[in-house]
């Protein structure tokens, strides 16, 4: 088991370090940005660099070094939601006519593509209630972030076969509504909507599973990004904010818990980096990649709260405005979480099968 | 990035497990999957049979009895270690005095000491604490006084480990009162615990065991020559071996041993699905400590720990504490009379020694945050 990244990693980290941190070189700018119809403006610079193509061209490892860039900065991009998860589907399902109609198109990042699959009620569920007979769709998928943006729909749909894939351009409704981390989010009803299966329309429920597994390994690493962020600008803070005629780092009861929050975020980075490795390694199963998102996930969802919500807590009443980072910050780790699973989501995924093995051993 | 083990480090986990599995007894290593104390014989036995194996101290340098290992090598070393319920190697010598002698001391006490050491044909002691000195170690007043080429020390130490068995002990002691800084003045000595004047008292804990002793020094001649390093450097030494008994404290193999045992009992008694929440938990966090650990090692250069190491230290008392607390409440009502119960008690120990867990807070936003 190896931790280091290579130096070609370590160019590619500097590289999209440099473009976003210029793009969002301040908790204003990226305020501005998530005001914008859309909500986001680095992607065509990301394109340029080639960054929307790292999913069908690189490895999980690279693609996690870049997600938690853009989460340091909290990018409001969706590049898990639309490269990864969306553009990682396709590449994993398509024809080899729609891989070349499509892979192309969303790595220049002339087609945004994003994965309806969520649906009212039904949290973190991968089992339609969206219908597709005859070449319709019928039913509601909530929330579809970027939905309003997007291009082109993947869409998760009951078939007679099970659970299918469908490609949609046009013939639906998308109600958007502002995400609380600066995003967008749409409810897509589907009435007799046109649509083409995504491959040979058989079940492609492993291959929803996987596609989603990992995305919330990447989506680990942006969420370890904010976390680390969070963090620095908290003990920042402490270091300078003075009261009692002193600075609050010399408050014992506050440097505690920036030191737990520092323990978090460690361990934190450990276990989803670990995950990483899990998903890039060759000889990983499904099962396996599985259970390392959930271990991941639930990491985000531990740490990610202490981490945030400390971070504002520690800041006192400034934490709590628009116009200082450290909200954004809390609100993006939390946003991470809703998407990818909570904590009792995927403690019960991993409950389900903890009692057949015996030690848990991390290291292949 | 590389999840799996290389071929020879493959190779090498294997030979580690084979060589636990076989060639330590049985008996032994069933009494430590139970959780239960061992008899210094069974310490003893253990450790020597690993030393004549060259597993007993791998960390020492080469020439003392160490190996050539990677962080990785020792890494599983260690964990192969306690998953097959082998005891550790007696950390007093292995962890403690061991380097601190094999990086500071003069090669007379390196010969005199170091094999006798690994081979715990020397039981050592730590004689650090003092009655009015725990987290604020440097304020121990103890005193050893030049008288030719002897020290005269008097004073008291306690919550010495195991100082019931201890044949040795080393010790932190004041050498110059006078100077400027308190950590200024103090110096590591070695002391035969059979000297005239030493006196060791038991003092039980909360779980009924007698695991820690007081230790009177009144009047004890100490060859000047049993000092280590030079004097009023034992500050240095202290703080070396206090990062070493750091990292050494996340007992991650054992955890995941003793987790694995709580599995099966929550199994065999039909309430599995009760605890599969608390458990996934632990797993979990188990996984975060030891992938942690890996990173750690992977950057623990020249012997010195890595700063994370107080996040070990804090995570791993932790989980060995919650890890004991899950066996304790898998009794139920049994817990009344369960030696698990002791074991719980017993372990509240391990956020409170080896810097308590506020001490390494206190490193951590001092020496990592900068707070
Ligand atoms: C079972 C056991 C075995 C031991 N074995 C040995 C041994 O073999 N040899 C040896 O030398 N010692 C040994 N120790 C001693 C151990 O190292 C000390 O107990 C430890 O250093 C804490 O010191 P103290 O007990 O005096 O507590 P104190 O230092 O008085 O601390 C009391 C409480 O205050 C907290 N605290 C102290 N200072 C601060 C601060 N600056 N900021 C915030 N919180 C603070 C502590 O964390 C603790 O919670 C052992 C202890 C135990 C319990």
């Amino acid at each position: 088991m190896d931790f280091t990244i290579d130096s070609e990693q370590l160019d590619l980290v500097k590289a999209v370090r440099g473009l976003v941190t210029k793009v969002y070189d301040s908790s204003e700018t990226r305020r501005a940005a998530t005001n914008t119809e859309h909500g986001f403006t680095a992607w065509e610079q990301l394109a340029e660099m080639g960054v929307l193509s790292l999913p069908f061209e690189a490895t999980p490892a690279e693609v996690s070094l870049v997600a938690e860039e853009l989460g340091k900065v909290i990018a409001p991009d969706p590049f898990v939601e639309a490269v990864v998860l969306a553009g990682g589907l396709i590449a994993s399902v398509g024809t080899e006519e729609q891989q070349e109609q499509y892979l192309d198109a969303i790595a220049e990042g002339s087609v945004l593509s994003v994965f309806a699959w969520a649906e009212p009620g039904k949290a973190w569920s991968t089992e339609p209630g969206v219908t597709f007979a005859n070449g319709r769709l019928n039913g509601v998928k909530a929330p579809v972030i970027q939905a309003e943006r997007a291009d082109l729909l993947v869409v998760s749909a009951k078939t007679d076969a099970g659970t299918g894939l469908f490609l949609v351009t046009e013939g639906y409704t998308a109600e958007t509504e502002r995400t609380h981390d600066g995003s967008r989010a749409a409810t897509v009803t589907f009435t007799d909507t046109p649509a083409v299966p995504l491959g040979a329309g058989g079940d492609e429920s492993v291959a929803i599973e996987r596609a989603l597994n990992l995305a919330r390994i990447a989506y680990g690493h942006e969420a370890l990004g904010a976390m680390q962020v969070a963090l620095d600008i908290t003990v920042n803070y402490l270091k300078t904010r003075k009261q009692f005629g002193v600075t609050l780092n010399k408050f014992q009861a506050l440097t505690f818990r920036a030191a737990d929050m520092y323990v978090a975020l460690e361990l934190a980075r450990s276990a989803i980096t670990w995950a990483t490795i899990v998903a890039a390694d060759e000889g990983s199963t499904d099962a396996e990649v599985a259970a390392a998102a959930s271990h991941s996930a639930i990491q985000v969802a531990r740490a990610g709260r202490h981490i945030a919500l400390d971070a504002i807590q520690l800041h006192g009443g400034i934490g709590m405005t628009a116009e200082y980072s450290v909200g954004h910050y809390a609100s993006r780790i939390l946003a991470i979480e809703q998407i990818i699973g909570d904590e009792a989501f995927h403690n019960e995924r991993l409950a389900a099968t903890v009692g057949d093995h015996d030690v848990f051993d991390p290291i292949g | 990035m590389r999840l799996q083990l290389s071929p020879e480090d493959q190779k090498f986990r294997e030979e580690m497990r084979e060589f636990f599995t076989t060639q330590v007894p049985e008996r032994i290593r069933n009494k430590v999957l139970a959780r239960q104390e061992l008899s210094k014989e069974e310490f003893v036995e253990s450790q020597q049979i690993l030393n004549a194996a060259g597993l007993a101290v791998p960390g020492w340098p080469v020439e003392w009895g160490g190996q050539d290992w990677s962080q990785l090598q020792r890494h599983i070393w260690h964990e192969e270690m306690q998953l097959a319920g082998v005891p550790q190697p007696l950390p007093f010598n292995a962890g403690m005095v061991g380097p601190v002698i094999a990086a500071f001391g003069s090669q007379e006490l390196k010969e005199r000491f170091l094999a006798k050491t690994a081979n715990i044909d020397i039981w050592w002691s730590q004689g650090f604490s003092e009655p009015d000195a725990g987290s604020d170690l440097a304020g121990l007043r103890t005193t050893a006084i030049r008288e030719g080429d002897e020290y005269i020390v008097n004073g008291q130490k306690t919550w010495t480990t195991l100082g019931q068995y201890g044949d040795w002990i080393f010790m932190l002691v004041r050498t110059d009162p006078k100077a400027a800084k308190k950590q200024e003045g103090i110096s590591f000595l070695l002391i035969d615990m059979t000297t005239p004047g030493v006196t060791v008292r038991p003092i039980e804990l909360i779980d009924g065991g007698f695991e820690v002793n007081e230790v009177f020094f009144e009047n004890v001649r100490v060859p000047a020559e049993n000092l280590v390093g030079e004097e009023n450097k034992g500050w240095t030494y202290a703080k070396f071996l206090l990062g070493n008994e750091r990292v050494g404290i996340a007992q991650v193999g054992a955890s995941q041993r003793h987790l694995a045992t709580a599995k099966s009992i929550a199994k065999e008694r039909g309430v599995l699905e009760r605890y599969a929440a608390r458990i996934v938990t632990l797993e979990n966090e188990l996984l975060a400590l030891e992938t942690t650990a890996l990173r750690v090692a992977a950057h623990s250069d020249g012997g010195k720990p890595h700063p994370a190491s107080s996040v070990l230290k804090i995570k791993g008392s932790q989980l060995t504490q919650a890890v004991s607390e899950l066996l304790m409440d898998l009794e139920g009502p049994a817990a009344l009379t369960s030696h698990d119960s002791r074991v719980f008690l017993n372990n509240r120990k391990v956020s409170i020694y080896g810097g308590s867990n506020e001490v390494q807070r206190t490193i951590i936003a001092g020496t990592i945050l900068g707070l």
